[in-house]
């Protein structure tokens, strides 16, 4: 399946837009339809300081339980309180209203700890 | 046949029958509550409604009427052991000096139900090899909990606190990594090898100084033995941990092996499963906890003892971890366990387990004849199989299997569990059976895999002799509606 | 059978090493027939001579009247041997049932929702606490002293477990929770929540003022209410209305046995803000594939067999059956009777009170009380209770067992079925008791 080109992805299936010095993370169309009817999504608060790769928050679907990692370090400066109530927007547009929470950037030097769309499209196939 | 009746009307809610003021003379008007306190401390409205006895026996008549329990049919539920539950445990259980025996009521005037608790610990502790057992824990996974606690205290105590670590098999329960969790373990999971078995040379690989306690059950989820539990044992004590025995299924050993002699320091029973107490649509259960002699001294209070000719509840134990209830034991179901202790006695028990493993046995290699068994050699109480192979090859899922086979009048197997066999069927027969049971639902199951290959689709849509069809999960949890609101006025 | 497998005696599928077959006989009761199994546990229930006393035992286990319409539709079959409701389509009846027990603990809490049940009173608070931790993050709670003991016991042991400290709030002169001192305590550490119950465990009305929920939300801490006597629900202000964002309670009261301690079952209600900490089970109201209302187990994604390590409970099995039996209760008693039967024991209780303090005990405490009151008998209640159970009458609890400075004091509960003829048995024999004393 194609990957939007823009996006850096990472092994654990979400993926990140930079914006300027802001990161943009979700997770990807094959996560979404790996997990199934996303119904849940726990996502740090507004504030909190998340390190590359490390746990931050669940994502619930009726009878699975995932963990979500976070691509790119950072402070949440936003997270999508839309998916409160429709949770659904995940699996709909994983790209886009699907989106989970915004990150002001750490440390621009770990982008090269991801794929790109070519890259991970290859791991999606394996 | 349909297990239930097709009518799909729906049954209204109890709220949004009857009418304020039918109410049935059980007692006689009480005074205005105003005149005993101020007006503030008092509630101003209760919106319940008032319903005559006759509508609401018929309302929970219906609804028994859609709700499967053994009674109704074979139920091969996969480590849950539903096998019959005779009625004379009920009968026992519901006898006035135990019913309306007051929790606390002296022990002089409790003799009968502390003798009850007292004949029933002593028997569980012959049966399973163990010092003592705890009748407090009211389910299984609270006896988890309560073990968990035991060794944490016990670790305290000789100053080995830095024992954080809970090592569950891949195949467990959920309710051990999250027992675990409660007590502020952390867990390590560990991978069954290809037999389906712990491997002990895993087992070395992850014990340490930081080991707590080994959580395993014997035989496993997979309905396999782990005949090399011993060396299991001997790793964990090398390393100066606990191990510890999940007792849900416990059917397939009662009577011919002891969980004791394999070097489990504490375990737990689901008398709930094994020893024929009723689970009433999920519970109250009752799940005794077992230990070893270097333990007994932190068992929860209060604990039963004996004094020549007397009984006692004994709160006074300075080591014991508290109490881990309101009260001292889910009584009544101590009851019919020993009920049913006695209606077999120790080798009554020991057959009970033989036709337990037999009766699995036959259900697998006739199964096998159509659907894959992972497993392939001789199981304990329950084995697994997988609609991986069917799933590829038509579509059609455990899921699909397992409610094709209610339109056929069974309860489904355990499905999607354990986790580590993809679209599992865990299907455990119990004991009480007969071949012919076991002969229809294999021919049902046979009957649901010919049809996958002719005519997925049909079970795609099953079930749909039942009062609804298949329920959108999805729905729910995206949307919780968890109550009824009474409509504004 | 055996030739379907290919083996040749059963002994063959039971096969274990060496070093675990039976070494020795088992110790386990004899194999009977059934008529004598009756005939034995009948004449063991006999030695429970507690049954046939006169009692005015309370405590968090209540006599209440259970018509028996209960048991002829709870022991139905389809019932009481059905499994945890996970195939839906065979289980609406129970479900149903389920989401109705949901409703009326809603309802009678004044809450948002309600689980499908918990062991009893005292987990009921243990896991409400620790919805509380995980809610703030924080490792600490406070509990009044007025809170039943037992329940004060199971929170701490289960806060043991997870490394947190429970500190207790005292108990004022009138007989409920000091909440002067509670407001301190607020402004001395940080809690991640605080319990009260009421009626409390001396029978007194016992709720957050106006100024304890003022100093509850300024530090942010969960406020929580035990219910031990369910049936208060039915007369007093319910927990919501004086500040409580979970209830956690006891529903014995609702047609479950005594059964000499259980199985009885707790509940836990709480606000939406609070759904996803919520232990055990849940029933939701969805709709099939046709599109029917239908229900269903939902937000299992919660529970540990599919969070395990990181569920926020380990709860599997829960009261199920003893939930639908006071949902069954609460349908035939309806409101009328529920009120009714909550007045009576109000009446019964201030009757009691009167006929004891005209014996010569002494009322020592001052608030309203429900079912339950405690008398100062002016010498250690446990003597004045041994003998009037040499007398027939199991008149109440030694306060003396959980709170030394009370120990001439016993806490004794009536209900609908306590007689005008078991009170003044009581009120005299108490009398007696008394002056005895009076005379050594």
């Amino acid at each position: 399946m194609a990957q939007p080109e823009q996006l850096l992805y990472s092994k654990e299936h979400e993926w990140v837009r930079i914006e300027g010095d802001h990161a943009v993370v979700g997770i990807t169309e094959y996560a979404q339809h790996s997990l199934g009817d996303i119904v849940y999504v726990e996502l740090p608060k507004v504030g909190t300081h998340v390190r590359q790769f490390t746990n931050i928050g669940v994502v619930e679907s009726v009878k699975a339980v995932s963990d979500l990692f976070t691509p790119i370090s950072g402070e949440v400066v936003q997270i999508n309180d839309a998916l409160e109530t429709d949770p659904a927007a995940v699996n709909r547009d994983p790209y886009g209203d699907g989106w989970f929470l915004r990150l002001k950037l750490a440390d621009t030097s770990e982008q090269k700890n991801l794929l790109n769309a070519r890259d991970y499209e290859k791991l999606v196939a394996e | 046949m349909p297990a239930q009746s097709s009518d799909r009307t729906l049954s209204p809610l109890i709220f949004e029958m009857g009418q304020d003021g039918r109410a049935n003379a059980y007692v006689e008007r009480g005074k205005p509550l105003e005149s005993f306190f101020p007006k503030d401390a008092l509630r101003d409205d209760l919106p319940l409604p008032d319903n005559t006895e006759l509508d609401v026996v018929r309302h929970y008549t219906r609804l028994s009427q859609r709700t499967f329990g053994i009674d109704m049919g074979f139920y091969p539920l996969g480590s849950c052991t539903m096998k019959y539950n005779p009625k004379i445990n009920d009968a026992l259980a519901g006898l006035r000096e135990f019913a309306e025996l007051h929790p606390f009521v002296p022990d002089e005037l409790a003799q009968g139900a502390l003798q009850v608790m007292y004949e029933l610990e002593r028997s569980l502790s012959s049966l399973f090899g163990m010092e003592a057992f705890s009748l407090n824990p009211a389910a299984g996974a609270q006896a988890e909990l309560a073990a968990l606690l035991v060794s944490k205290k016990y670790f305290r105590d000789r100053g080995e606190t830095r024992r954080n670590k809970v090592i569950v098999p891949d195949t467990a329960h959920g309710t051990n990594p999250a027992s675990a969790a409660m007590c502020g373990y952390s867990v390590i999971s560990l991978r069954s090898d290809a037999r389906g078995r712990v491997d002990p040379a895993e087992i070395r690989r992850v014990v340490g100084a930081d080991t707590a306690v080994c959580m395993m059950t014997n035989p496993n989820t997979l309905g396999l033995f782990e005949e090399r539990i011993h060396e299991i044992a001997d790793a964990v004590h090398e390393a100066g941990g606990l191990m510890y025995y999940d007792g849900a299924n416990a059917n397939a050993l009662m009577g011919n092996a002891r969980p004791g002699d394999m070097g489990f320091d504490l375990m737990h029973l689901n008398t709930h499963k094994t020893f024929t107490i009723p689970h009433g649509g999920g519970g109250a259960g009752h799940g005794p906890l077992g230990v070893a002699k270097h333990l007994v001294e932190y068992l929860p209070v209060p604990y039963v003892v004996r004094d020549g000719d007397w009984f006692r509840l004994d709160f006074d134990r300075p080591k014991s971890i508290g109490p881990v209830r309101s009260f001292w034991s889910n009584f009544a179901h101590a009851v019919r366990a020993l009920a049913y202790l006695y209606a077999n006695g120790a080798e009554g028990l020991a057959r009970v387990s033989q036709y337990a493993v037999l009766n699995a046995n036959y259900l697998r290699v006739k199964v096998a004849e159509f659907l894959e068994t992972p497993y392939a050699e001789i199981c304990r109480h329950e084995f697994v199989a997988s609609a991986q192979p069917l799933k590829k090859e038509t579509g059609v899922r455990a899921l699909d299997i397992a409610k094709a086979l209610l339109d056929r009048g069974f309860m489904a197997p355990t499905v999607y569990f354990p986790l580590i066999v993809p679209e599992c069927l865990m299907i455990e027969p119990t004991e009480t059976e007969s071949k012919e049971t076991l002969d229809e639902f294999v021919e049902a199951l046979r009957e649901i895999v010919a049809a996958a290959k002719s005519n997925p689709q049909e079970l795609f849509e099953a079930p749909v002799t039942t009062v609804v069809g298949r329920v959108d999960e999805t729905r729910a949890a995206r949307q919780p509606d968890l109550r009824w609101r009474p409509k504004p006025a | 059978m055996l030739d379907a497998i290919g083996v040749e005696s059963p002994d063959a599928l039971l096969a274990v090493p060496d070093a675990l077959k039976l070494r020795e006989p088992l110790d386990v009761v004899p194999a009977l027939p059934e008529y004598q199994i009756r005939r034995r546990l009948e004449g063991v229930a006999k030695r429970n001579g507690g049954v046939d006393a006169i009692s005015f035992l309370g405590g968090g286990a209540y006599r209440h009247y259970a018509p028996p319409a209960i048991s002829a539709l709870a022991m139905r079959g389809e019932f009481l041997t059905a499994y945890t409701p996970y195939q839906a389509e065979v289980s609406q009846g129970y479900l149903q049932a389920i989401y109705e027990w949901q409703t009326y603990i809603s309802l009678l809490t004044g809450m948002d929702l309600a689980d499908a049940s918990v062991y009893d009173g005292a987990t009921a608070l243990a896991e409400s606490a620790i919805m509380a931790i995980n809610a703030t993050g924080r490792q600490r709670f406070l509990v009044s002293r007025a809170v039943h003991p037992n329940y004060r016991a199971v929170l701490t042991t289960y806060c043991d477990g997870l490394d947190v400290a429970v500190d207790e709030i005292p108990i004022a002169k009138n007989g409920t929770t000091d909440l002067a001192a509670l407001a301190e305590a607020l402004s001395s550490h940080e809690y991640a929540g605080v319990a009260l119950q009421s009626p409390n465990f001396f029978g007194n009305v016992d709720t957050f003022d106006a100024a304890a929920r003022d100093a509850i939300s300024k530090h942010g801490v969960v406020p929580i209410a035990v219910v031990a006597e369910a049936l208060s629900l039915a007369a007093l202000a319910a927990p919501a209305s004086w500040g409580a964002k979970i209830v956690a309670g006891e529903a014995q009261s609702f047609g479950v046995p005594l059964a000499y301690g259980g199985p009885y079952v707790g509940f836990i209600a709480t606000v939406e803000e609070h759904i996803r900490r919520i232990p055990g089970r849940l029933v939701g109201k969805t709709v099939d594939n046709a599109g029917r209302a239908a229900y269903v187990l939902t937000l299992q994604a919660r529970e540990q067999h599919i969070r395990r390590e990181r569920a926020l409970s380990n709860i599997c099995t829960n009261q199920a059956h003893c939930a639908l039996i006071a949902t069954i209760y609460l349908a035939l008693v309806g409101k009328t009777g529920l009120r009714d039967i909550a007045a009576l024991n109000v009446e019964r209780s201030r009757e009691l009170a009167t006929a004891v303090a005209n014996a010569g005990a002494r009322l020592p405490f001052s608030a309203p009380f429900f079912n339950e009151v405690v008398a100062d008998v002016g010498r250690p209640a446990a003597e004045v209770l041994g003998e009037l159970q040499k007398r027939g009458i199991l008149g109440g609890l030694d306060l003396g067992r959980w709170y030394p400075e009370y120990a001439n004091c016993m806490l004794m509960a009536a209900t609908e079925l306590t007689t005008t003829r078991e009170i003044d048995a009581l009120a005299s024999n108490l009398k007696e008791s008394m002056r005895a004393r009076a005379v050594v």
